[in-house]
């Protein structure tokens, strides 16, 4: 495992030397507002949000359901068109949806009727890479996330918890600058949702690409984040921008010190008191 | 084990219109050693002696149940039984057995069959192509969907015999007219199930594909075609029911040859046994020709019948 992740910084390095300089990944969200709906109908679900994410940034976006923060992932995926304001990756205006930007969803994002080998290699064989390369890079990915055994399997063969892995190995075999992932360990066990948090550190440690995670477990964005930003419910707005002071590698055991424990409190302080804003909006 | 879930599925293939719903939700533990890789053929050996194991009883049955509709056909013949619906001039059921005989060793009998099958081959086709382009177009434009929904509410209810004066003065042939009919009856079906299979493709999957850097044809064909398959099948099957009915209609009102003119002009004939005769051999040759469009799409929806 260690020997793979090795090898694909290496090869993640080449590819990234050759194009562009190492800072990829920036994202600077301007003024962004989301609305839904026309006329009477409509409504913000996020609000006049300013946010900047350096290269290489591991950022949970925390909140209770109904928050925004998958819009405002959205929005950085290009699925989503702000109503006013822009998003820039890289300094380029997001328009639409591309292979810069790699997208983990929450289940059941697989092609069910391509095999493990041809989900991983989707994106480079889009990219028009050869046969011979497509497969070398699929491959390298099923390696990486140990499912090699698997590779002429389809989707609906494996756990939850395996389409989740190749999910993240088909989203990284473009290379992306940046992975969105909108709750992808969400409909998880609790078990393996933790080794699925610990290989997600470890494989973002070799690609060094910046990721934004949504969540709304506060223990998932504290063990996983450099900067945890907690947004509040309806209108959509980051009330909080926290920094993780815990070291890397994160180790499951860190759980139970004392920052750990102090951040969390504070994550969940602060949801609990918007939940608390939000119940009394709807009761009002 | 692994052979009764292939069984199964094998009862309901292309009925499912959505791989996603066969999922469990990710709660499966998939074991790596049950299936050894490299052993598909011995997987389709176990999985045949599976199928013919778990059918066995029911294939026992339905022969039980065919001999006791022998029985009684040729008993109520043989006693002239008459209540209500008369059996006095059904032919017997060994009448029709001799007649049968007889024709297979007549030429004449297979290019009857032969001219049959190639209108339904003629009809077929071309609603195939037609009928999944238009659902396609119709579940992907609103404008295409709103333009074309009238003339499929208004025309799906008209049976094929209703079209036949209207064909016969709208086409330049008579074979012109009954490949139209033929056509016609398979066209709806393949229509409403490409549309409804093209609708039913998980967004998820098409906004990762666009993610993954896929272009709208891309899309079309990697996401929203195999998304659609189940549902396109299950319609080309019905499609294919449907243009045997409809090619009968046709063919026995006008027409010189064709399965369909054999059995009518069996009755105008009074030659009785090869109306059933006649009757017997579309049957068989519906239920082939849609079981052939069913083994068709089957290395397809492979990955369908691999969930578990």
């Amino acid at each position: 495992m260690n020997t793979h992740v090795v090898s694909l910084r290496e090869h993640a390095r080449d590819r990234r030397s050759g194009t562009r300089n190492a800072g990829r990944g920036q994202i600077e969200i301007r003024n962004v507002s989301i609305h839904f709906g026309r006329g009477h109908d409509a409504h913000p679900a996020v609000m006049e949000t300013t946010l900047d994410i350096a290269p290489g940034e591991f950022v949970c976006l925390l909140g209770p359901s109904g928050c925004g923060k998958s819009t405002l992932l959205n929005s950085m995926a290009g699925y989503v068109k702000p109503s006013s304001g822009t998003v820039l990756v890289d300094g380029e205006a997001v328009s639409g949806p591309g292979p810069d930007r790699g997208m983990v969803f929450q289940q059941y994002s697989l092609f069910p009727w391509k095999t493990i080998r041809d989900n991983i290699g989707f994106g480079p064989k889009l990219a028009g890479r050869g046969y011979a390369e497509t497969d070398s890079v699929a491959n390298t990915f099923l390696e990486m996330i140990g499912l090699t055994k698997f590779a002429d399997k389809y989707p609906a063969e494996l756990s939850g918890g395996m389409q989740q892995r190749v999910g993240i190995a088909r989203a990284l075999a473009n290379y992306p600058s940046v992975l969105l992932m909108d709750e992808p360990f969400g409909a998880l066990d609790a078990q393996t949702r933790l080794m699925m948090q610990e290989s997600l550190l470890a494989t973002w440690s070799a690609f060094s690409t910046t990721v934004v995670f949504v969540t709304h477990d506060v223990d998932e964005a504290v063990f996983l984040a450099d900067r945890v930003l907690i947004m509040s419910a309806g209108p959509g707005a980051i009330i909080a921008d926290l920094r993780v002071p815990l070291d890397r590698p994160r180790a499951a055991d860190m759980a139970t010190t004392p920052q750990f424990m102090q951040l969390k409190k504070q994550c969940l302080d602060l949801i609990r008191a918007e939940s608390l804003k939000a119940f009394e909006q709807q009761n009002r | 084990m692994s052979s009764q879930a292939h069984a199964s599925k094998h009862d309901e293939p292309a009925a499912v219109s959505d791989g996603h719903e066969s999922k469990a939700p990710g709660c499966a533990t998939p074991s790596p050693n049950a299936v050894p890789q490299g052993s598909r053929r011995l997987d389709f050996a176990e999985f045949l002696r599976g199928v013919l194991a778990r059918h066995a009883a029911n294939v026992a049955i339905s022969l039980a149940a065919l001999l006791v509709g022998l029985v009684f056909w040729h008993v109520a013949t043989h006693t002239k039984l008459n209540v209500y619906i008369n059996f006095e001039n059904v032919p017997p059921p060994l009448r029709v057995g001799e007649a049968f005989m007889v024709h297979l060793a007549d030429p004449e009998f297979y290019i009857h069959i032969a001219v049959s099958m190639r209108r339904i081959l003629t009809g077929y086709l071309l609603a195939t192509a037609l009928g999944v382009i238009t659902g396609v177009l119709m579940a992907r434009s609103r404008v295409a969907r709103a333009f074309v929904y009238p003339y499929i509410e208004i025309l799906r209810p008209i049976p094929a015999v209703a079209w036949i004066p209207l064909a016969i003065l709208m086409w330049p042939s008579e074979e012109s007219s009954i490949v139209y009919i033929t056509f016609l009856g398979a066209l709806f079906p393949i229509v409403l199930n490409t549309l409804h299979g093209v609708e039913q493709t998980p967004e998820v999957l098409v906004r990762a594909a666009k993610s993954l850097g896929a272009s709208r044809l891309q899309i079309f064909w990697h996401v929203i075609l195999p998304a659609a398959l189940p549902s396109i099948a299950a319609g080309l099957a019905i499609g294919m029911g449907v243009s045997w009915f409809s090619l009968l209609a046709g063919e026995i009102i006008s027409g010189q040859y064709g399965i369909g003119y054999f059995t009518w002009n069996a009755y105008s004939l009074i030659n009785y046994p090869d109306i059933v005769v006649g009757m017997l051999v579309i049957g068989g040759l519906g239920t082939l020709s849609t079981y052939a469009v069913k083994l068709a799409m089957q290395p397809f929806l492979a990955w369908q019948r691999r969930a578990r």
